[in-house]
């Protein structure tokens, strides 16, 4: 059995002597416990210190053993935002996130946060309550089928039917939740089985003939990439997910210095390594910075390591990276070749990769190429400024929250215009500090993701930008940030519409508003309701004295900024087209190129 | 190339296993023409003969994804030189008198045995590879099938064709990438 990343802790050589004692201590007289119990001693000795959740039926007798548990339970106002506040407990600690939910309508409302996991490889274990076993199968009240219906958005699940499986199945559940590719994992417990009582004994191994996860890569594979960085003339590098999820920040820096090839990221690399690096070049695909996607287009090697080629970072798959060669470094196997066509696939942990890829690349530095990239630089910006808008522009916002905080908050997101303005302004430092939905893009994601990122690293500042539609859907979260006194900032950008989709009936629909004018209500108020302080500002002299004003109060302060209504995210590559062919701001179209 | 690919796939015999099998060759947009599951030589564990058309590179992707579902242990493509197909079929054939003797001894020159009869009719049982079964059936249909049912198709790779075992992940034409 090869052992997973290095923060895994269940594989730790030292673990099975551990357990060895605490067996023979306790195997005179293992502890009969309820199953109830046994699923929260297994969550403590998974190490689990938070977990969050929403009581129900089927799940009373687990909550009567989480009163006396040792993690700290946190009570969200819905299912769907206690498995987002796990999503992102996992992705700021690199631990195993874990939610709790009833049977039926409990369960459901989970799937939406699983499909959320699993497309962005997250950490998750969620456990269910489930109707009593002779029930199941005869629509008993609140039952569904939640192992049938999550089949296609968990990395594996489990309907646990006898008491003795509850602690295997658990171990096993987070043993394969942070193990190769991470993901969610499901257990769903029937009440029947939570009621029952056995021994509590921890096993002390896991694992599955038919799991074996790749871990270090092929040295062949990593020589042949080698080889072909050597013979690149205009290489770049993508960075994805895959460099986070494996801790592998360091070694991406190292390995980017010493080949000295640009890097380009994927909306989820953002924070393999710092923007400010002098080889950063920012974000490519349909919101990617002009110069990234044109460097795309001429380059003639791409080294995409830990990314799975999504349709928004590629655009067009025959216009994607045409004259290039393509290495290709992920730990799962089956993303190879799925959606490009790759020339040396490396298959392993994006961190072992880079390790053996550091040794076997020269050092190399490629001047004219970064010129030509350089030049390729929009000049949208300074262009807007000039054109004085009457509201604040929210890419302004942005950049007052990144200037205020030095790059160094935790930011997280909801789903639309102001998601891609904050990934292509907020200029993330830390792969542990930008949480967004990827995938999926789930609206309402942003509130909970900062309820939960602000739990899992309470010594980190934390700021959610979110829009007024997402906002919308999530904001009853406004109860759970002050039931757990959370010092989190919540940036509002009001525009009165749902705007990613009216700008694209804006541009590719005849300006057709179909349904996204969207009022909200008084946002200052509805946060006094809640006890939260809010600020409305509608001016750009006000932009930085509220962020400030926000930053010095402890717990969750609320600003609504209101910005352009009808301001776009640009440059944006159309769907179906190819990221050559971008849409740029209407001041910048004067520029050559 | 599109055409129909015979893929072998040995399981751990855990509830819902060919739910699992199923439901993801669905979601990744694959057809399966047949299926059929029985134990294998290994206490808990079954055997799987899936026959999946598709491009190459298509299929290839879907072996790979079925790896990554916890309960498959292997996955084997076989190629139809490689393997030795067998379907099974029971019919039931309209037989008069006069028709019953031509019809029994059409099945025998098909190796196929009677299981029932009645004054109107004959119930055979039929095993071959699928041409062999095409060829009956078609005979068959001169007197009248009253109801027929097909088993799905198994196979086995002959002794011959045995490859390397191991998880290696065939990419592209001649690269491969063992995932260790």
């Amino acid at each position: 059995m090869v052992v997973a990343q290095s923060r895994t802790r269940t594989d730790s050589a030292e673990e099975p002597q551990l357990l060895a004692v605490e067996v023979g201590q306790i195997s005179a007289q293992p502890e009969i416990l309820s199953g109830a119990e046994i699923t929260c001693r297994s969550l403590e000795a998974e190490g689990v210190t938070t977990v969050f959740g929403y009581p129900g039926g089927a799940v009373i007798p687990l909550y009567d053993a989480i009163a006396n548990a040792s993690f700290h339970h946190v009570l969200s106002r819905f299912e769907q935002w206690a498995a987002h506040e796990a999503q992102a407990y996992a992705r700021v600690t690199g631990e195993v996130g874990v939610c709790i939910a009833t049977s039926g309508p409990g369960a459901t409302n989970i799937v939406t946060a699983l499909a959320d996991a699993f497309l962005d490889s997250i950490p998750m274990v969620a456990v269910t309550g489930q109707v009593v076993q002779p029930l199941i199968g005869r629509d008993g009240f609140q039952e569904v089928d939640i192992t049938g219906i999550t089949l296609p958005v968990t990395k594996h699940n489990y309907l646990v039917r006898r008491i003795e499986d509850i602690a295997p199945t658990i171990k096993e559940a987070f043993y394969l939740a942070r193990s190769g590719r991470p993901g969610p994992v499901l257990v769903d417990i029937p009440k029947d089985v939570f009621n029952a009582k056995a021994p509590f004994v921890w096993p002390e191994t896991t694992g599955r003939r038919s799991y074996q996860p790749s871990f270090v890569p092929n040295m062949r594979q990593v020589r042949l990439a080698a080889d072909e960085i050597a013979k690149a003339r205009k290489p770049l590098i993508m960075a994805g997910h895959g460099i986070i999820l494996a801790n592998g920040e360091a070694e991406f820096q190292a390995f980017a210095e010493k080949t000295g090839i640009p890097v380009i990221y994927t909306l989820l690399g953002l924070g393999a390594m710092d923007e400010a690096h002098p080889l950063s070049l920012g974000m490519m695909g349909m919101h990617g910075h002009k110069h990234v996607n044109r460097a795309l287009e001429e380059c003639d090697l791409l080294v995409n390591i830990g990314a799975r080629f999504d349709d928004r970072a590629t655009g067009r798959l025959d216009g994607f990276a045409p004259n290039a060669r393509i290495i290709h470094v992920d730990v799962d196997p089956a993303e190879i070749g799925k959606n490009v066509t790759t020339h040396v696939p490396v298959v392993g942990d994006a961190r072992e990769a880079l390790k053996l890829l550091i040794d076997a690349v020269e050092e190399r530095k490629y001047p004219e190429w970064r010129r030509w990239i350089d030049s390729q630089k929009d000049r949208v910006l300074a262009a807007a400024l000039e054109d004085r808008p009457e509201w604040p522009e929210p890419y302004a916002i942005i950049k007052a929250i990144a200037k205020a905080t030095d790059h160094e908050a935790i930011v997280t997101t909801d789903v639309g215009q102001h998601q891609m303005w904050a990934a292509q302004h907020i200029g993330v430092r830390h792969g542990d500090r930008w949480v967004t939905s990827g995938g999926l893009g789930t609206m309402g994601f942003g509130l909970p993701s900062a309820i939960g990122a602000k739990l899992g690293r309470p010594e980190l500042e934390v700021w959610t930008i979110i829009g007024d539609g997402g906002f919308q859907m999530s904001l009853n979260e406004l109860a759970t940030a002050v039931q757990e006194n959370l010092d989190i900032n919540i940036a509002i950008i009001n525009n009165g519409y749902l705007g990613m989709v009216r700008q694209w009936q804006d541009l590719f629909h005849n300006h057709n508003y179909s349904e996204t004018r969207i009022s909200s209500p008084d946002f200052v108020k509805l946060a006094e309701a809640y006890g939260v302080m809010g600020i409305r500002v509608t001016e750009d002299d006000e932009i930085e004295p509220a962020i400030e004003k926000a930053r010095s109060i402890k717990g969750p302060v609320l600003i609504e900024f209101i910005v352009e209504p009808e301001a776009n995210v640009y440059p944006m590559v159309a769907p179906g087209a190819s990221n050559s062919e971008m849409i740029h701001h209407p001041n910048n179209s004067a520029e050559v190129n | 190339m599109r055409r129909t690919h015979t893929l072998v796939v040995l399981v751990e015999d855990q509830p819902g296993v060919l739910n699992r099998v199923v439901s993801l060759i669905r979601r990744r947009n694959f057809n399966i023409d047949s299926i059929a599951v029985g134990h294998s030589e290994q206490p808990g564990f079954s055997r799987m003969t899936l026959m999946v058309s598709g491009e190459d590179n298509e299929v290839e992707q879907a072996v790979k994804q079925l790896y990554k579902l916890l309960e498959v242990i292997k996955v084997t493509d076989l190629a139809d030189d490689q393997a030795i197909t067998r379907e099974m079929v029971l019919v039931k054939v309209a037989a008069k008198n006069g028709q019953r003797s031509e019809i029994m001894q059409i099945a025998d020159v098909y190796g196929a045995r009677i299981l029932d009869a009645t004054p109107s009719s004959l119930m055979i049982e039929a095993t071959g590879s699928e041409e062999q079964i095409e060829s009956f059936l078609a005979m068959m249909r001169i007197f009248g099938i009253r109801e027929m049912v097909r088993a799905g198709k198994i196979a086995m790779a002959r002794a011959s064709a045995t490859k390397p075992q191991g998880r290696i992940e065939r990419i592209g034409d001649d690269r491969f990438a063992v995932a260790d």
